[in-house]
């Protein structure tokens, strides 16, 4: 297993209830001027996070600014991740501690993203939503576990749930391989391809 | 078996169908730019690969530059640092680079179409939303992410899970006033900003068959709004037109053998769509948004829905949390609201039609002292027609100032920001919170209203200064 791999996450969880988290929100446009891939966690939900954007000016009820809140696991209203395609979004989620997202509903292009950086996005029903929100802000203390190979979600002592994902994606995320390596591996049928056109 | 076209032009691609996982699809060009490739090329260093088919990525710089003296080297270091790159890796790769200073250069999503690089029936991918405007042409054009990017130049190829697909019928005669924005916020405000999330919508019926390739472009532009994957058209006769004769199109002998094969490209009369929904072109009017997701859209004589009202919880939160960031109360009516600013542009509204519609509006007015404009072509081509044309007169006339090519104020990154707290109606495709900078309330509408606005100083209904009657 290398070290991007994912497989049992147990963590304390973040809870995000919002509903159409563009990625604008995750990462605002002025802050995607760097050339790495590194360092975005520090400006993540920046506008959200601060007042006027000074970073001594914490705005004290949001979620990342209150200390009972912590953990690997973001768990976010439906639609999270819409808007512009910007990976840094991802990025900046990965870079903060996060290595699971939990919503009812992603975007499709933020949940391709997501994958492409071991971030693991997983969709629970609306009900299961609600639980773990309620569970959460209840007992921030309370233990989320996401276990990939079984494609279960629980929650500490109660519930459970089931999430999807594609055979290829779970094994490309329990190995640690990208999409890229896959690639790599077929150029020679792409040749053929590129010939039959 | 019948099929769409969506179907027809995604399965020609398929290279490799993985087993309970994505399709390998080849892709036929990709556009970059300087904001979301540097780490796409900075991983083919790491892994010691060339770009596999140089000849089919094409690069321009436009999210990041600004649209004042872009003779002169860009002010902010990191901006420039960040084009600089994108020069660098084109150079060294072999990839064709129409950046800054080139006659080529603008918004990736107005060149490619007005170069006629856009053809029918490709994949076409870039590290952006709005590649769905390509599909006006035909095309499955979609955004992807930096890694994505990082698989096209190393393979030529992503991996994708096939979409759903959706038909948006719209049929009938539009209301004087009323343009393709407005036809694409009235679709978004009735299916909401993710209704169509994990489907490929085709545009279809008569409106849409009637509108020129400008206004097809702005409605494919904004599928993503709705959360589709991308948005196409079938291409006819005003595609095949719009596209004879364009740089890199095809010719002579080339372009019959190519237009017999496009003439094919439409979805089999029996073909069956996983949705479909019917818009009655009659039924729009000139549209504004009202809150912080294009979803939240209305007629401009409409009032704003009041939270109080909604019965989910979640929903009455979301709607409360929209209209405390823009400062709007439920049942208020926006028409006449003053403004303080106004910018025409994007890869929504900032094509050589836009400018023709806005000058025909303005011709003799001016514009209101009191409200600031930005107005921002979408190309060096674009910004050489208007001057061609003249239109340039009559926007200097009216006290309009025309700009330099690029995204400018439709993100909020390069120097073209709106200030906290100040409204702006806006051709572009965002109403996020900050998108057009930090605190900036964002309002959308077609270039007509936009343009309406500037003269008036308040949201203005365009039908009004057009002395027709709102229906
Ligand atoms: S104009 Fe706006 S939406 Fe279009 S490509 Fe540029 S930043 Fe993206």
């Amino acid at each position: 297993m290398n070290s991007k791999a994912i497989s049992v996450v147990t963590s304390t969880a973040v809870p995000l209830n919002i509903e159409n988290v563009d990625t604008d929100q995750i990462i605002p446009a002025r802050f995607l001027k760097a050339t790495n891939r590194e360092g975005f966690g520090k400006n993540l939900f920046r506008d959200w996070r601060y007042i006027d954007n000074d970073e001594n000016k914490p705005h004290e009820d949001f979620v990342l600014n209150q200390k009972k809140y912590s953990g690997k696991i973001l768990v976010a209203g439906k639609n999270f991740g819409c808007g512009s395609s910007r990976e840094h979004a991802a990025w900046a989620i990965k870079d903060y501690g996060f290595d699971v997202v939990v919503s009812s509903f992603f975007a499709d292009i933020f949940r391709n993203n997501a994958l492409n950086n071991f971030l693991l996005p997983v969709v629970v029903s609306d009900g299961f939503l609600h639980k773990l929100f309620t569970a959460i802000i209840a007992d921030p203390s309370k233990e989320i576990t996401v276990d990939l190979p079984s494609q279960t979600i629980t929650l500490a002592g109660g519930d459970s749930e089931t999430f999807q994902i594609s055979d290829y994606k779970k094994t490309c995320l329990l190995n640690g391989y990208d999409d890229i390596n896959y690639l790599l591996s077929q150029r020679a049928k792409i040749e053929a391809f590129e010939k039959s056109i | 078996m019948s099929k769409t076209l969506f179907e027809k032009i995604w399965e020609k691609h398929v290279v490799e169908s993985i087993a309970d996982g994505p399709d390998v699809l080849y892709i036929d060009k990709h556009f970059i730019h300087e904001v979301t490739s540097p780490q796409a090329f900075a991983g083919l260093e790491k892994r010691g690969l060339p770009v596999f088919r140089p000849q089919k990525t094409i690069a321009t710089a436009d999210h990041n530059v600004p649209t004042l003296h872009q003779e002169l080297p860009i002010k902010e270091a990191l901006s420039r640092k960040q084009v600089e790159k994108l020069t660098e890796n084109c150079a060294k790769y072999g990839v064709e680079l129409y950046g800054l200073g080139h006659p080529f250069q603008g918004i990736v999503h107005v060149i490619g179409p007005e170069l006629g690089i856009t053809q029918p029936g490709m994949t076409i991918v870039c590290g952006d939303s709005h590649t769905s405007t390509h599909g006006a042409f035909g095309t499955i054009a979609f955004g992807i992410g930096t890694s994505e990017v990082e698989m096209t130049l190393a393979t030529q190829c992503i991996m994708q899970g096939k979409p759903k697909v959706m038909r948006i019928n719209v049929e009938g005669k539009l209301h004087p006033g009323v343009v393709s924005k407005d036809i694409i916020l009235h679709i978004i405000s009735k299916i909401s900003a993710s209704g169509a999330t994990g489907y490929f919508v085709e545009y279809a019926g008569s409106t849409i068959r009637s509108l020129s390739m400008e206004a097809r472009m702005t409605i494919c532009n904004m599928s993503i709004e709705m959360g589709a994957r991308g948005g196409m058209i079938a291409p006819d006769e005003v595609t095949f037109a719009y596209m004879r004769g364009r740089k890199f199109a095809p010719q002579g002998a080339d372009w019959d053998k190519k237009l017999e094969e496009w003439k094919k490209l439409k979805s089999d009369d029996d073909a069956v769509f996983d949705r479909e929904l019917n818009i009655d072109a009659g039924d729009i009017e000139p549209m504004i948004t009202y809150g912080t997701n294009p979803g939240q859209g209305m007629g401009i004589s409409d009032t704003v829905p009041d939270p109080e009202k909604l019965q989910d919880e979640s929903e009455r939160n979301a709607l409360r949390k929209s209209l405390t960031y823009m400062g709007f109360k439920g049942g208020e009516k926006m028409k006449g609201m003053h403004v303080q600013n106004v910018f025409i542009g994007s890869c929504t509204n900032s094509r050589i039609e836009d400018f023709r519609m806005i000058a025909s509006l303005i011709k003799g007015k001016k514009k209101s002292p009191d409200i600031n404009v930005m107005i921002v072509p979408g190309s060096q081509q674009v910004a050489a027609q208007i001057v061609k044309e003249g239109l340039d007169k009559i926007f200097t006339e009216s006290g309009f100032f025309i700009r330099q090519p690029g995204c400018s104020a439709c993100l909020g990154m390069n120097e073209d920001k709106v200030p906290a707290g100040e409204y702006c109606v806006s051709t572009s495709n965002r109403n996020f919170e900050g998108r057009q900078g930090p605190n900036a309330r964002t309002i959308l509408a077609s270039p007509l209203t936009a343009a309406a606005t500037a003269l008036t100083g308040k949201i203005s209904d365009v039908r009004e200064l057009l002395n027709v009657n709102p229906a």
